[in-house]
């Protein structure tokens, strides 16, 4: 599964399914399971269908039909918000341990 | 237009030695699938930053992988990666991990049999060496011993 094209084209991997949606969503949108099932079971046809090796099946959905402005803007200038300072990446990763032992008493 | 993801990390990351990236121009290896997916075990493998439950978070650099009951739901799951936006995967994992999806393609028949478990890595890792020497093989190891027919590589 890809949406990043280029990357796929160089490593060339035996077989390859394209959508071209914003880096993230690779298996479609949230909470849009039709379209996360139509994109996954397209995919897993693509086992059956290709029959060469490095073929890269284009699938044919649009992010947005009124709006391809996120091809310009897609992994370019603040794409990414700075990596947090260690000390927050902690406070972050010990309250998510903490959240799931709590949990895990109930 | 497919966006050009290449050029967009080297100016992203200009501040950074020059990223090597993977350019494997012969054939690549070609293992039919000697039966449809309907009567196939799949297993699926994402790079987006799984994590289930209390497991460790990946750090830098971290060629480890995690492996996710395919029974996890929304709330078991949270994600640890730095190098997309992962909003909208947080909201819904199966933007990226669509193991739900999965589980009902399974209960449909349209997949034979989903893996147990899934397999979880943190795609962010800048040394090729270490993905294809330690990671790639390790993963592997576990696919031929789980006797998986496809695997399904979700990258992120």
């Amino acid at each position: 599964m890809t949406s990043a094209l280029d990357i796929t084209q160089a490593v060339n991997p035996p077989r390859s399914v394209f959508v071209n949606f914003p880096l993230g969503h690779q298996t479609g949108k949230p909470n849009q399971p039709d379209l996360q099932r139509q994109i996954v079971r397209d995919a897993l046809e693509a086992f059956e269908t290709i029959a060469r090796p490095g073929a890269i099946v284009e699938l044919p959905y649009v992010w947005d039909e009124n709006d391809r402005g996120w091809e310009t803007t897609d992994y370019t200038g603040d794409f990414l918000p700075p990596r947090p300072p260690k000390e927050d990446a902690d406070t972050v990763e010990a309250e998510r341990q903490a959240r799931f032992a709590r949990s895990s008493v109930r | 237009m497919a966006v050009e993801y290449i050029p967009r990390t080297r100016e992203l990351y200009s501040s950074y030695a020059p990223y090597k990236w993977t350019v494997n121009e012969a054939t690549p290896p070609w293992t039919p699938l000697h039966m449809p997916i309907a009567e196939a075990k799949l297993a699926v493998i994402g790079s987006g930053g799984i994590l289930y439950r209390d497991q460790p978070r990946f750090h830098r650099e971290d060629a480890s992988y995690r492996l996710i009951p395919k029974s996890a739901r929304q709330d078991d799951l949270s994600i640890w990666h730095f190098g997309y936006r992962t909003a909208d995967a947080e909201a819904d994992h199966n933007c990226i991990f669509p193991l739900a999806r999965l589980r009902e393609l399974e209960a449909t028949g349209v997949i034979g049999e989903l893996a147990d478990p899934a397999y979880s890595f943190m795609g962010g890792v800048y040394s090729a060496r270490k993905v294809r020497d330690e990671l790639a093989p390790r993963i592997a190891d576990e696919l031929l011993k789980a006797h998986v027919d496809a695997f399904y590589l979700v990258p992120a």
